[in-house]
């Protein structure tokens, strides 16, 4: 208890220390994450799209396992992407061991799935709801889709915070794929993680509570744009 | 000759004097089955292409059911289709557009609504999505959310929506159900325009007097069954059936 | 029916293109900027924790890239994890501390050469009541002997194939005790790094086999302290390897040498021996 009233001091005093370090880690765990955040999305909401709308043999056995993925634990995706981009691994000539790059594969992996699940629900609700127009507008599934993920937007816009969320959070994977590297590759959970194996515990906690707050300003600044938009556009 | 060529294939019980050699929608053995019930039971009739047919019934006789498979909605267990004499397919469902009960408009402008049913059409065009605006009284409320309308002005959106694919039949499912007088008025001088300009229109309803107002036919559907297709005004004076006897006065049937 | 929506989904890629060019963008971005501190005279090293924990590298990189010009980058691993990592291409300099792991890592053609660098000693540590009554004891072999053989004593080790975890079997073995048979007993196996097994066996009273230098700057000591110090068995040699070029071309040879070869200097063995923590030396230079 001690060390959280020490940590709540060193985190304000860190964060109000702008340390060029910190801000460089902030800054990168934020580049990471919200890149393989773009990137899952650019994958998983079609993916959901299709899951959402299309009837074909297998579809149910296709959901189990994406919404099992969203299970994925961090270290195996790491351990996966280690194993390709490993110099002795099939890409292992890209050189992209130990890079932001890596880690932006690896959390992409970890998060699609969950982005895919997610709007797959979303979808198929809003789906729900418009098939019968569609299907009176004799609307082709490609239009259709389309309509879905314009209109559902901003329901898919909670979905990729929940993405980001798992991105930001995770540790497993980006240690081992990108080294925890000072000024290359050490992002807010592997330094919280390098922290705590010091046993520095109330700057290790200090870190994490920074780390919370950056994860509330994303959501809060996604959140009030969510706002903001859905009011202009439909109720 | 041609007529005569054709007698054969008809075995409607359409009460009609002059027979077209198609007409524009025939179904024939029309089926609908759920959870083991039979909804729509061996339905068989002739729309032909001009006037407004009213479909009347009391609550759960599959008014809203017929419409549906009518417009391809849900499939048949048996039965089948003929859109002007040939099986119904896609392209015959273009033709046709519908307005539901409850409007299902797209989270969009009131005008990227018509702009869809437009682009969809291939007829993309300002003046069009403004002319029809107009026509439903809208075009102030253009750029407004669809949702944020009122619902009778969002009837009104829909069924622009639907005149925006110039379809040749078009079927309504008690679009004025859940709407005010002056809102259902409009709908009703809406749709008795697009009959004026030629459009078939199948219309469901309950109410008596919007029968009376629009109905230049009335198909009576007691439970799933076509028990009257006849002339509206034979119908309210004659009905043939006890089935519509008992409807028009007031009486429970089923 | 499924090569349908596989072609559906193509239509549907085309039209998100530019989306896709923009995601796209933004990950090579990220990848060149990566990319450009990997290209210029940048090094992977594949290290054990203590180096790392301690702050060694905080204090003597700086120095070696004044010196060589080479960027020293560390990952820093178990020596078990180091050593298969660098089997697998993925560093070009080895610095561990695990001496016959690393000859078989030699004489298998993975390694160039290795050069001893620096010792220190692994202590154990303990809770302040010492259960054991191993206080003072200068013999680790004996400390472990009554460790076992105390009932209320735990014994918390990295079970992680690194080098700690190396020296600690060993020191078993002469202690004629199979400490294995009491895994999840008396003897908890952590399977994690140093400072994880600090950190566990001080929240569950168990005794530690520690490198001096991540205990003198472990922050979390909790009224833990070194209860077996000083002997010789628990010396601790660090060694440096040039991961072989022949075996993995693309390691970085050139600068990865110029490091190790500053690191074997008198400066570079002067600034190892230069790093003082809370006023202690950590490290002892000891290269020939």
């Amino acid at each position: 208890m001690q060390d959280m009233a020490q940590a709540f001091g060193v985190a304000l005093a860190l964060a109000g220390s702008l340390d060029a370090d910190l801000v460089e880690i902030v800054g990168l765990s934020l580049q990471v994450s919200i890149t393989a955040t773009l990137i899952a999305c650019l994958f998983g909401f079609p993916l959901g799209a299709i899951l959402a709308t299309a009837r074909f043999p297998g579809r149910g056995a296709v959901l189990v396992v994406v919404n099992a993925l969203m299970g994925l634990p961090p270290v195996v995706v790491g351990l996966l992407v280690y194993l390709h981009l490993s110099r002795s691994g099939p890409l292992g000539f890209r050189g992209l061991l130990y890079t932001p790059t890596a880690m932006i594969i690896a959390q992409t992996i970890l998060i699609t799935p969950i982005v895919a699940a997610l709007s797959r629900q979303v979808l198929e609700d809003l789906h729900h709801e418009y098939a019968e127009q569609f299907r009176s507008l004799s609307t082709p599934r490609w239009t259709a889709v389309n309509a879905l993920l314009w209109d559902g937007r901003f329901a898919l816009l909670t979905v990729a915070l929940a993405g980001f969320g798992r991105a930001i959070a995770e540790v497993g994977a980006v240690m081992i794929v990108g080294g925890n590297i000072d000024h290359l590759t050490r992002v807010m959970t592997t330094a919280i993680a390098l922290e705590t194996s010091k046993g520095d515990l109330p700057l290790a906690l200090a870190l994490g509570m920074i780390l919370l707050a950056i994860a509330l300003a994303v959501n809060a600044a996604v959140m009030s744009l969510k706002l903001t938009a859905e009011r202009h556009a439909y109720a | 000759m041609l007529d005569r060529a054709f007698d054969s294939y008809d075995a409607s019980p359409v009460e009609d004097a002059i027979q077209p050699p198609f007409p524009l929608l025939a179904a024939r053995g029309l089926c609908f089955e759920a959870g083991g019930a039979r909804l729509i039971d061996e339905v068989d009739l002739r729309l032909d292409a001009f006037g407004a047919t009213v479909v009347m019934g009391p609550n759960g006789a599959g008014k809203s059911l017929l419409l549906r498979l009518l417009h391809g909605l849900i499939a048949p267990c048996a039965g089948e289709l003929l859109w002007r004499g040939k099986a119904m397919g896609e392209a015959a469902r273009r033709r046709q557009a519908m307005v539901f009960q409850r409007p299902v408009l797209l989270r969009r402008s009131a005008a990227d609504n018509i702009d869809f049913a437009l682009k969809l059409h291939r007829r993309a065009d300002r003046d069009r999505r403004d002319m029809l605006l107009q026509h439903v009284g809208l075009l102030e409320k253009a750029r407004q959310p669809a949702r944020l309308l009122s619902g009778g002005e969002q009837q009104r959106l829909a069924l622009a929506r639907a005149l925006a694919t110039e379809p040749e039949l078009l079927f309504l499912d008690e679009p004025t159900a859940s709407l005010d007088p002056a809102s259902t008025q409009m709908i009703e001088t809406l749709v008795l325009a697009a009959k004026r300009n030629g459009v078939k229109i199948v219309f469901v309803t309950h109410d008596l007097g919007q029968a009376k107002r629009l109905a230049d036919k009335i198909l009576f559907l007691p439970g799933g069954r076509v028990a009257e297709h006849a002339p509206a005004a034979r119908f309210f004076d004659r009905p043939t059936s006890e089935a519509a006897r008992g409807y028009l006065e007031g009486r429970i049937v089923l | 029916m499924f090569c349908n929506y596989l072609k559906k989904m193509e239509n549907y890629m085309r039209l998100t293109r530019s989306s896709l060019a923009i995601a796209a963008a933004v990950a090579l971005m990220a990848g060149v900027a990566a990319e450009r501190a990997a290209a210029e005279d940048a090094i992977i090293v594949q290290s054990t924790t203590s180096t790392k924990n301690s702050g060694l590298y905080d204090h003597i990189l700086p120095m070696a890239k004044a010196a060589t010009g080479v960027t020293v980058n560390v990952v820093a691993v178990g020596t078990g994890q180091a050593i298969k990592n660098a089997r697998n291409c993925d560093g070009d300099v080895l610095l561990v501390h695990a001496k016959s792991a690393e000859k078989t890592f030699v004489e298998e053609g993975f390694g160039v050469k290795r050069f001893d660098l620096m010792y220190n000693d692994f202590v154990i540590v303990g809770p302040p009541d010492d259960p054991a009554h191993v206080t003072g004891s200068s013999s680790a072999v004996k400390a472990l002997s009554m460790i076992s053989a105390s009932s209320k004593a735990l014994f918390a080790s990295r079970g992680d194939d690194s080098g700690t975890h190396k020296k600690e079997r060993w020191l078993w073995k002469l202690a004629g005790v199979d400490p294995s048979a009491a895994s999840g007993q008396w003897y908890r196996e952590t399977g994690s790094g140093m400072g994880a097994t600090l950190n566990a066996g001080l929240g569950m009273g168990a005794y530690v086999m520690t490198d001096r230098a991540t205990w003198i700057a472990f922050k979390n000591k909790g009224g833990y302290q070194i209860v077996v110090e000083g002997d010789n068995a628990m010396l601790n040699q660090y060694g440096v390897i040039l991961v072989s070029p022949e075996k993995c071309p693309e390691v970085k040879a050139v600068p990865g040498q110029k490091f190790i070869n500053w690191l074997i200097s008198a400066e570079g063995q002067a600034a190892i021996g230069g790093y003082r923590l809370e006023g202690k030396q950590l490290f002892f230079p000891n290269a020939q």
